[in-house]
């Protein structure tokens, strides 16, 4: 990894479709931020995307990246860290992507603890479709799809990664420029997989959690006055919980368990394969069939 | 006398019957005999009838057939399920302490030996063994030598210690002393072992073996009859090549997993069967149009939804050959026996990296679960040739970027493919995605580019069709008029079918077609017939259609789709009849 990268060489040629405003712009940047800023070059780098605005990220980042299909971006992310745990990966993707169609990767891929930095852009509702409740939609929230509101509860995504044995478990605010980036610098740093949840307001749909809400009501257990003790479940649980307050910055933290790669011994790069034929000792496998 | 000896032991599920099968089938093995081992199991894990089934031979055998003469019965039932095919001179071992033979609806010539299967595993230490015990007294009722069993018995229990080993040696032995003792029969089954060096295993662990041999490093699969012992095969020995198993969380994960890993550079295969096919569909689009290479093997079992998990079909093919939304080029390929399960494993990482596409490998049921005894050079790790297509590194890459150092992913080239390069490569950066794109990979409704790109993926096919060989196996008569074609793994039954037919003076042409997409040209062959017969497991003739689209020429069907594999006898039969 070069050590003079500069996070503008994340950056690809191509201008954002995103709408003007959009929460995502502040959310890829402090990503690419945090890629530069903890060594990382584009070379090194594999960013997988998914479906709806939060997919587009891929074309607008400069790596090697995929942009796959609806929800599947964890698994895909899953497979090219096996494949080469030397590359940071990085997943990127909805709060529909994520938390509806892929929450069944998201809490298997949290329980396994690959070592991959999984952002969600939560903007709490389905942008690139107009305007549908998301996972992530409050109850009483009005939109085409459920114009009395969902009358369900919100999945909270924080505490099912608490639930799923999350090693690291974050909330982020795509304005915040600087806390948003630093968080995310502590996620790629964190061995294991690392949940961060962002706030990327939608200025085209959602007109309840807006920049002004998250603004005036987010409270902050990092920066230099917290006192937050990230190692601690059960206040991490109560945060979590919390139905009355939201929380940004590192909730949990946990740095004693091991990530799926050590706890497998899988290091090698497994693009490195003989190609002048079968791999030494293949005709052992034969002979355990006599 | 009976140099073609077929042995059975029936049950219920969770009676060991597996174990105690193969045990049997790998002491024939290791005694240079022939062994062709198939099972009757049903969808449940305790209860229900199960069986496993060895037919052994001094000469190669390559099918089932319809005759028993020794069975091992431990439940009423496993008599009833094999009625048909027990005759003159068979003979049922059973343990008279929990049946009694006149339970049993057999046959009047059939000999029942009572041998106190339980009491007598209980004096070599522990009722568990009386299979084991049966065992020795098939033994001696085969004229197969006792000792023969003592090295499978190591192999099987050898992990439980010294003690285990030598009870389960002195059970067989009680069971072959008994039969000795107590019977004064003497049975015309001789078994006579040979010097041949024989290897014995399934189209499952055939495909797993060549995919470590192709440098295959990394699978994901999720456990699915009867495609499970792919991963089962590959978990605990693909790790000591530097690989890895994934067991997902479903087969959506899987094959996002795979596609992961064969994008990073790793040559990656998952494998699945129709219903797991299904939900990969959605994924197999992107595979295919991110160009990335992967290999995804489709066990087939009979559907369709969830079908009868534990029973033989063929009826995916078009699942395979159309399945996915838009047009997506792919290979199919279908090994026609077991020890092709191998070699076409290596060929489908080939053809995948080499073209950069999605590769469907396909066996059967009937060849994944069915073992057989094959040379262990027919496994020859130093002919294995490995091609990973275009691959580019530091050194060459700016000859495939355009004018701003930007790597193209997806050139248009004169063949259809394109460089890849590696996460990693210094100038490589790339991304891909499944929207149309360009040849840097980025999305593109331009009308132009979208034409140029399904062009540039649809050349590959017409590429590897004039630099590959996508032939045929040709068995028979080459100058035969009646012309009979099959896929998969009917080929065996089918060479076995041709002994009977000789018999009735009928001589067939057969071509065993690997290659279903993309596949030999036909047209001659049929039309140098006269009569042509497509034979394959499911009801609608799938591959019959694909000939006579290919041919424009009507062929006459032969399909079984009841669950059970074709047995040589009966497509004699049933090929005579259409040749009529």
């Amino acid at each position: 990894m070069s050590s003079n990268v500069r996070f503008t060489d994340f950056k690809s040629d191509k201008q954002p479709t995103w709408c003007p405003g959009c929460g995502d712009f502040g959310t890829m940047n402090g990503m690419m931020k945090a890629l530069a800023n903890t060594g990382n070059s584009p070379d090194d780098t594999f960013v997988v995307a998914g479906i709806g605005c939060s997919g587009k990220i891929g074309t607008y980042m400069r790596s090697y990246a995929l942009h796959g299909v609806h929800g599947r971006a964890l698994p895909v992310g899953t497979g090219v860290k096996l494949a080469n745990p030397d590359l940071e990966v990085m997943v990127a993707g909805g709060d529909g992507d994520g938390y509806s169609i892929g929450v069944g990767h998201f809490i298997h891929a949290v329980r396994r603890n690959i070592d991959i930095t999984y952002v969600v852009m939560d903007n709490r509702i389905y942008g690139l479709t107009k305007g549908q409740a998301s996972p992530t939609s409050r109850s009483d929230f009005e939109t085409a799809t459920t114009p009395e509101g969902s009358k369900q509860p919100p999945v909270n995504p924080l505490a099912l990664a608490l639930s799923a044995g999350g090693s690291f478990i974050a909330q982020s605010f795509s304005s915040h420029a600087q806390r948003h980036t630093e968080i995310i610098e502590e996620a790629i740093e964190h061995d294991g997989f690392s949940l961060v949840n962002t706030f990327s307001p939608c200025v085209t749909f959602n007109d309840v959690d807006t920049y002004d809400y998250f603004r005036d009501s987010l409270v902050d257990l990092g920066g230099d006055d917290a006192d937050y003790d990230p190692s601690d479940r059960e206040q991490a649980k109560d945060k979590i919980l919390d139905s009355e307050k939201e929380y940004m910055g590192v909730l949990y933290q946990d740095d004693d368990v091991q990530s799926y790669e050590q706890a497998h011994g899988v290091e090698g790069n497994m693009a490195d394969i003989d190609t002048d034929g079968a791999p030494d000792g293949a005709m052992d496998l034969v002979r355990e069939f006599y | 006398m009976h140099e073609d000896l077929n042995w059975a032991i029936g049950g219920e599920a969770g009676d060991g019957i597996d174990s105690t099968g193969k045990i049997f089938a790998q002491a024939l093995s290791r005694a240079g005999r022939h062994v062709f081992t198939s099972k009757d199991f049903a969808s449940r894990i305790r209860g229900g009838y199960t069986a496993y089934k060895v037919r052994t031979s001094v000469d190669k055998v390559r099918s089932v057939v319809d005759r028993l003469d020794i069975l091992i019965a431990l439940t009423e039932r496993t008599v009833d399920e094999n009625l048909d095919e027990l005759h003159d001179g068979s003979v049922i071992i059973y343990d008279g302490e929990r049946t009694e033979f006149s339970d049993f609806e057999a046959p009047d010539d059939v000999t029942g030996l009572d041998v106190p299967l339980k009491s007598l595993a209980e004096d070599a230490g522990g009722a568990i063994m009386r299979n084991i015990v049966a065992l020795g007294a098939v033994c001696e009722v085969a004229g197969f030598p006792i000792e023969n069993l003592d090295e499978s018995l190591e192999k099987k229990f050898g992990g439980k210690g010294e003690k285990i080993v030598e009870n389960n040696k002195e059970a067989a032995r009680l069971g072959a002393d008994y039969v000795t003792e107590e019977f004064d029969l003497a049975f015309d089954f001789d078994l006579e072992t040979t010097d041949n060096d024989y290897v014995l295993l399934n189209g499952d662990e055939a495909i797993g073996m060549g995919a470590i041999a192709a440098g295959c490093k990394f699978y994901a699969g999720y456990p699915i009859t009867p495609a499970t012992d792919v991963m089962t095969y590959l978990k605990g020995r693909i790790e000591n090549f530097g690989g890895h198993v994934v067991q997902a969380e479903d087969e959506l994960a899987a094959i996002n997993m795979a596609l992961g890993a064969a994008r990073a550079g790793a040559r990656s295969m998952t494998a699945t069967s129709g219903p797991g096919i299904d939900l990969m569909t959605e994924t197999f689009g992107l595979v295919a149009t991110s160009e990335t290479p992967l290999v995804i093997t489709n066990v087939m079992r009979s559907g369709p939804s969830t079908g009868m998990p534990t029973k033989q079909e063929q009826g995916d093919l078009n699942q395979m050959l159309y399945g996915g939304h838009g047009e997506i080029p792919r290979f199919v390929l279908a090994p026609t026996t077991v020890a092709e399960c191998f070699w076409k494993t290596i060929e489908a990482f080939n053809l995948a990296e080499k073209y950069q596409t999605p590769v469907y490998l396909t066996a059967d049921l009937a060849m994944a679960v069915t073992e057989q005894t094959f040379d262990p050079e027919t496994f020859d790790m130093d002919a294995v040739e490995i091609d990973r297509g275009k691959v580019v590194d530091e050194d060459d890459i700016s000859k495939w970027q355009n004018e701003k150092d930007q790597f193209k992913p997806h050139a248009v080239t004169a063949d259809g493919v394109s460089p890849r390069a590696f996460p990693g490569t210094e100038g490589g950066v790339h991304m891909s995605t499944g929207l149309e794109h360009d040849e840097l990979g980025r999305r593109t409704e331009d009308v132009d580019v979208r034409v140029e790109q399904v062009d540039k993926r649809q050349q590959k096919v017409t590429t590897a069709e004039e630099e590959e060989d996508f032939s045929y196996r040709e068995f028979g008569n080459p100058d035969s008029d009646n012309l009979v074609i099959s896929w998969g793994s009917n080929e065996g039954t089918l060479i076995e079918a041709m002994d009977y037919l000789d018999q009735e003076d009928v001589d067939v042409r057969l071509l065993s077609v690997p290659y279903i997409f993309p596949r030999p040209d036909l047209t001659e062959d049929v039309e140098e017939a006269e009569d042509v017969v497509v034979v394959e497991c499911n009801a609608t003739g799938q591959f019959a259609d694909l000939v006579e689209h290919d041919t424009l020429t009507r062929v006459k069907r032969v399909n079984k789709y009841n669950g059970v594999q074709f047995k040589a006898d009966e497509l004699a039969e049933d090929i005579q009849e259409e040749l009529a």
